[in-house]
């Protein structure tokens, strides 16, 4: 079978320094796998990457998306093939109404991959099921893309184009920076509902309070841009008890 | 005049002496008329077209852009009224009243006349001219060459008057348009005289064909009367070869309620002046004006505001999209006279440059001359956001569409400054005609 994401000594750099340093990691459709690690290590980078961020340069390895070479695409094409990023800093973009946004988005994928364009009612009639399901105000629909949105909006608002977009892959990038435990309890159920046998999830994080709530499958220890520790889910409490100090001077 | 007077020297500005000298005693208007004409004429050849050396041209060399003077454009004959019956399309289906300037004449027979509102009156400007109505002299204008020029050379436009207390639910449109193969020149001059009390929406649009490079020159004074509501909404879009020059003249009496939008997307060269008293205290007014431009465009937006009373409050906000090597110019000056207090003016200018040739020149000014006052400028100038752009491709939006986003909402705001959905809906259209365009 193939691996719905297999990446294979992938080699990184921005602005010239090296960020991801022969990094390999394999998930397979209905996985979630947790990535943890100090500061620095290549977490975002790896996230970004993956979603095909201008500014980095892949200066070494492979990436296979359901088999096909996720590094050729473009940004708009990973999105279409399946591939979704929870950003960290989901951005502002003011005079884009947050509804017109996910329309937009949710037709730009469907046409790509050769489906029909839904119509606004029908958008906006799921739109709506799943705001209520993420406690979402439906008067934020209106207002500018994340703009004066509280933290714990952003990610819920990230949570619903995730859903609405029901990707193959998501990829959640430090998804509980900035939340409270309420907020991260909503997006987390969310995250959960999303579970599913034919998709796979990388759960990135610092810490390991987020993995109470959205369960891996594996957790990998990143450090200095390379996977250095794989286990279950217990890796993760380990971790959160003895912290990164040993896997830092391993990588150094 | 002590004005030094300076040799005529440029190709155009030999042909404009020669073409005044030979159609002066042909142009509408009796004795009265003909020496506002002249005086007019003599202010415009001592200054002769305006160059970079004179400020308020700073960005724009017309003595360098124009390189000879036209023909004035013979009166619209019939092949070229059933060329202009379509004009105006931009607001084809909306309930305005229609008023068509061909080739620098009102043509009544192409024009909706029919039940007039009670108190509105609409006539040509020959026909004003014809009874030596005084409707030439300008006020602010007063000084500028181009604005000069048009005076001496109008030969028709519109006048319209609105009696007090009249409010007129139905916009008046005035497409002007110009037709046929052969460059020639228009000098039209139009009037509005809004009584107090009295609401209206006039909407403008300037048009012509891609193949010739034909000149615009195009004037506006509008009287706006105490309490008075007004919204005036011009689109610019000439054919791709044509020079536009408009000179917008407006007095805003005490209490009353302007809202001025411009949209420029068509012309080689256009420059639009606009010259603003705030004569009556406690006026509102809001300047919105936003360019979008490609190729070798040169569009310039020269406002002037004078708060000349107390407690008014004005908004500037202006935006450009230049691609290209277009270049966008805003120049701004907010005075406040003495006397003038509890102004409160914000000015506010931003471009996006689309490409690395591209030019936007800014030079926003405030002079103050009261001590209880409010006013603020700023000024910036970007490419669209790298961040931005990749938040909406990571959502599966392609790179032309995620950019024709972000422009949209940039121009949005400027748009969404009109009062009438029906107006916004198709100045949006616009918009998304001209991202097209891109595509």
């Amino acid at each position: 079978m193939t691996a719905l994401l297999d990446i294979r000594g992938l080699k990184a750099e921005i602005d010239g320094r090296q960020i991801l340093n022969g990094l390999d990691l394999t998930v397979n459709k209905g996985e979630i796998h947790a990535i943890m690690g100090p500061n620095g290590a290549g977490k975002s980078t790896l996230s970004y990457v993956l979603s095909g961020k201008p500014g980095y340069e892949i200066t070494g390895g492979e990436v296979f998306f359901n088999g096909e070479d996720l590094l050729a695409m473009d940004p708009d094409e990973r999105a279409a093939k399946g591939l979704f990023l929870a950003f960290q800093y989901p951005l502002e973009i003011p005079g884009v109404a947050t509804l017109t946004f996910l329309r937009t988005a949710l037709n730009a994928q469907r046409k790509k991959r050769g489906e029909d364009e839904l119509s606004s009612p029908d958008v906006l009639k799921r739109v709506r099921e799943l705001a209520k399901q993420l406690s979402i105000d439906p008067e934020m629909l209106k207002r500018p893309l994340n703009v004066g949105f509280s933290g714990g909006e952003k990610k819920r608002n990230e949570t619903l184009q995730m859903a609405l977009l029901e990707p193959k892959l998501c990829v959640l990038d430090e998804t509980d920076s900035g939340l409270d435990i309420d907020a991260l309890r909503i997006v987390a159920d969310g995250v959960n509902r999303l579970r599913a046998t034919d998709r796979g999830m990388i759960v990135i994080t610092h810490y390991q309070r987020l993995l109470d709530y959205i369960v891996p499958d594996v957790v990998h220890v990143l450090s200095a841009g390379r996977i250095v520790k794989t286990g279950g889910k217990e890796l993760a409490l380990e971790l959160e008890a003895t912290g990164y100090a040993q896997y830092q001077s391993e990588a150094a | 005049m002590n004005a030094e007077i300076r040799p005529v020297k440029t190709a155009a500005e030999i042909g404009l002496a020669d073409l005044f000298a030979a159609v002066r005693k042909d142009l509408p208007g009796g004795s009265s008329i003909e020496a506002i004409r002249s005086d007019a004429f003599d202010r415009f050849a001592a200054q002769g077209l305006p160059n970079s050396r004179v400020e308020a041209w700073k960005y724009t060399d017309l003595r360098r852009l124009v390189r000879d003077a036209k023909p004035l454009a013979s009166r619209p004959d019939a092949a070229a009224k059933t060329a202009a019956s379509g004009a105006g399309a931009v607001f084809a289906g909306l309930d305005v009243r229609r008023l068509l300037i061909v080739d620098g004449a009102f043509v009544p027979e192409l024009s909706d006349l029919a039940a007039l509102e009670a108190g509105v009156a609409i006539r040509a400007t020959v026909e004003a001219l014809g009874t030596e109505e005084m409707v030439l002299p300008f006020g602010m204008a007063g000084a500028d060459p181009v604005a000069a020029l048009n005076t001496a050379l109008a030969g028709d436009g519109v006048v319209i008057t609105v009696a007090a207390d009249v409010v007129v639910e139905r916009p008046i449109h005035l497409v002007f348009v110009t037709t046929g193969a052969a460059p020639a020149a228009m000098f039209t001059r139009s009037r509005l005289e809004l009584g107090n009390g009295a609401s209206l929406t006039l909407v403008e649009t300037h048009e012509g064909p891609d193949q010739s490079d034909y000149q615009v020159n195009a004037a506006l004074q509008m009287d706006v009367g105490d309490k008075a509501s007004l919204d005036h909404i011009k689109i610019t879009s000439e054919g791709a070869a044509a020079l536009h020059v408009t000179t917008l003249e407006a007095s805003i009496g005490a209490g009353a309620n302007y809202r001025e939008f411009g949209f420029t997307t068509g012309g080689a060269v256009v420059r639009n002046q606009l010259f603003l008293r705030l004569a009556g205290e406690g006026t509102i007014t809001s300047v919105h004006q936003a360019s979008l431009l490609s190729g070798r465009q040169h569009a310039d937006i020269t406002l002037t505001v004078d708060h000349a009373a107390a407690g008014s409050q004005s908004r500037e906000v202006f935006k450009a999209v230049v691609d290209d090597e277009a270049r966008a110019v805003f120049q701004g000056r907010i005075t406040v006279h003495p006397g003038a207090q509890q102004t409160d003016a914000r000015m506010m200018a931003r471009a996006l440059l689309l490409s690395d040739e591209a030019v936007a020149n800014c030079k926003p000014e405030l002079e103050i001359f009261a001590d209880d006052v409010q006013c603020g400028h700023g000024t910036t100038t970007g490419a669209l956001d790298d961040q931005l752009k990749f938040y909406l491709m990571a959502r599966g939006i392609p790179e032309k569409e995620a950019e024709a986003l972000l422009i949209q909402a940039f121009v949005g705001e400027v748009i969404d400054a009109v009062a009438r959905e029906d107006l916004r809906d198709a100045l949006s259209r616009t918009m998304h005609d001209w991202l097209k365009g891109r595509e």
